[in-house]
């Protein structure tokens, strides 16, 4: 016979004391992410870009 | 201050919707809508110009409606549907209120008035500059003013859905971690940040050029910036249609993510390098080195498309995952050849995989590649590109997707079901052929954007092969097929919308919900710990590992082709 699991009293605060896994609380926060997902490609397409251009020698 | 906390649960869905939320997706989607119908209209008569056979415009009203086409649907018709989107799954998958909707008014006010105040400065004839505006040439100012205010619009409503997550959170409306279509609106909502952020310090100071207060603006710095901007707008869209797809898969099938910590990672790879990709626009310019664009195309953005590769596996594996749990078990394919092809939300999903995929993802792969980049740079490969990117990909999805909202947002029955079945096919297969073929006449060396193939009158005219005038013209036929079919789609939604029969709910009322209080959560279901005994072949979805083996080897061989043929273009003896 299968084991069904038993419903979860919504009152029972059990699983919040489990530890979240840290790179689970890392993705689960979004400003966070927003953080990353700016300054990546400000940094490695951008910045890097806009240095190579004004390191271009001027014509004379 | 008084928070409106009004809810009504779908009958049919059992989706939550916060009334003020409601009304933002369907406006939203309503302006996507309209921004798709001047689109098409446009989009046709850039197709009837460059047949060869019709060439239905003259010269400067080609570059005019070129430039409102590449606009209204690549910047107009996607972000107001992404908006849309970005609210749906914020406020009814967390079921939760909208953070401050008067401001996400203003943000959708100042989208409209952008979007206006850009189509008629091109409409007035003196901004026919493309959707890229690279400068020395110059735009009315009107033409830059509407795009700021667009992307000031979409920006505050970026961060109105990130200030609903915040709510959603405070309020306790959902367990854990936020839902995996949430989970990716986050990551088009962040991309969008960076895109929008990225336009702005390039358009202000174009701007200012526009009016006299900046003297001059470097043409690589902007190209550079700029395609931070215009590239980076199409990798919202990404984001975008992937959740669509999750989305779509378990709406029509209840189907889980065959691994969410795979789908979260993919969609952090997406966060993390999606954006860099917009290298490969420059990957012809001589003032960038081979450092910074191998890095950002061929190292930084193969972790992008790795992650579109775990999402094209996942999609699929988890509706067969569900099919063979339902009982389409038999071989390798029952579980497709079961699944609802009559249904559009499907039919519209799964081509919206397979043209993205095939068409879209291998020739991006192939031209972010410095050296065969220069087999198409500047053909009309690149459009035939981003038309099964943009277009089967993200267009189709959204059009798969509204045929599920509009019986739950709009609460109206389709007026013509019956046509819904066939228009995703039609527009589906009709943009894959566009697609197919314009990247065969690219191959072949046509020009993107240009009213004349042949350089009639030019000092030094071209001859192309016969066969780049049957590839175009073929391209043609498609794209009117694929007209035929966007305006099937645009005839049932806006009929649907307007004039459709209503669905009326018994004793329907909205739900108002105490202060401080949203509607209890649902108590997370275990997840199960094993598939049973479906599949075959110690896989569970045997099928989908089957059909990533033919896109891997498609992938390779196309791959190698081309390495092939650069090698006879550019003889090296």
């Amino acid at each position: 016979m299968s084991q069904v699991p038993a419903p979860q009293d919504p009152a029972d605060d059990g699983p919040d004391d489990e530890p979240v896994p840290m790179m689970q609380s890392l993705i689960d926060n979004p400003f966070l992410l927003l953080f990353l997902g700016v300054a990546m490609p400000t940094v490695l397409y951008i910045v890097w870009g806009v240095m190579e251009i004004v390191g271009i020698p001027l014509a004379k | 201050m008084a928070v409106n906390r009004n809810f009504r649960t779908c009958p049919s869905t059992g989706l939550v919707y916060h009334e003020p939320a409601e009304k933002l997706i369907r406006w939203n989607a309503v302006a996507g809508v309209v921004s798709l119908l001047v689109g098409g209209v446009l989009a046709l008569l850039v197709t009837l110009t460059r047949w060869p056979a019709v060439k239905l415009l003259p010269p400067d009203w080609f570059y005019l409606v070129l430039t409102a086409h590449g606009l209204d649907m690549l910047v107009f018709w996607i972000i107001f549907f992404e908006i849309a989107v970005l609210y749906f799954a914020a406020s009814t998958l967390l079921k939760c209120r909208l953070a401050t909707p008067k401001v996400a008014w203003v943000a959708f006010w100042l989208m409209i008035v952008g979007a206006i105040t850009n189509n008629i400065a091109v409409f007035k004839g003196d901004s026919s500059v493309m959707f890229t505006s690279y400068v020395p040439m110059g735009a009315h100012p009107l033409f830059y003013l509407g795009l700021i205010l667009f992307a000031v619009g979409a920006l505050i409503a970026c961060f109105v859905f990130f200030g609903t997550l915040v709510v959603g959170k405070a309020e306790k409306t959902y367990n854990g971690s936020v839902p995996l279509v949430t989970f990716g609106a986050v990551t088009a909502a962040i991309i969008a940040v960076f895109t929008i952020a990225a336009g702005a310090i390039i358009l202000i100071p174009t701007f200012l050029w526009s009016v006299g207060l900046v003297s001059h603006i470097d043409s690589l710095m902007y190209r550079t910036v700029w395609w931070a901007f215009g590239h980076s707008s199409q990798q919202i869209n990404v984001a975008a249609h992937v959740s669509v797809w999750y989305a779509i898969a378990a709406i029509v099938f209840g189907a889980k993510p065959m691994s969410e910590k795979v789908s979260r990672a993919a969609f952090v790879l997406y966060i993390l390098f999606l954006q860099l990709a917009s290298a490969h626009h420059l990957l012809a310019d001589p003032g960038l080195t081979s450092n910074w664009k191998i890095f950002n195309t061929s190292y930084a953005m193969y972790l992008a498309v790795l992650a579109s590769m775990v999402h094209g596996l996942t999609v699929p594996g988890a509706i067969e995952v569900a099919q063979r749990q339902k009982g389409f078990n038999k071989g390798l394919f029952e579980w497709l050849r079961k699944a609802p092809w009559g249904n559009p939300c499907f039919s519209g999903m799964f081509m919206s995989l397979i043209g993205f995929g095939f068409l879209g993802g291998i020739s991006g792969v192939m031209m972010g590649t410095e050296q065969l980049n220069l087999i198409i740079h500047n053909t009309i490969y690149v459009p035939g590109h981003f038309h099964a990117t943009v277009v089967v990909g993200t267009t189709l999805a959204f059009m798969a997707l509204t045929y599920f909202l509009i019986p739950t947002l709009f609460r109206r029955e389709l007026m013509f079901p019956g046509m819904a079945k066939w228009q995703t096919y039609i527009y589906g297969l009709g943009m894959m052929g566009f697609s197919v073929f314009m990247m065969g006449a690219g191959t072949l060396g046509v020009p993107r954007r240009h009213w004349d193939m042949a350089f009639s009158g030019a000092l030094m005219p071209h001859e192309f092969p016969g066969t780049a005038y049957l590839m175009m013209g073929l391209m043609a036929v498609s794209g009117v097929l694929a007209t035929v079919g966007g305006a099937m789609y645009l005839i049932n939604t806006v009929g649907s919308v307007f004039f459709g029969r209503k669905i009326q709910t018994p004793d329907f009322k909205r739900v108002p919900v105490r202060e401080g209080m949203a509607p209890p959560p649902v108590p997370a279901v275990p997840a199960p710990a094993g598939h049973g005994t479906i599949g075959m072949g110690g896989f569970v979805a045997p099928g989908t590992f089957v059909l990533a083996m033919v896109f891997l080897t498609s992938f390779v061989l196309y791959y190698f082709v081309n390495w092939k043929y650069l090698s006879t273009v550019w003889p090296l003896q």
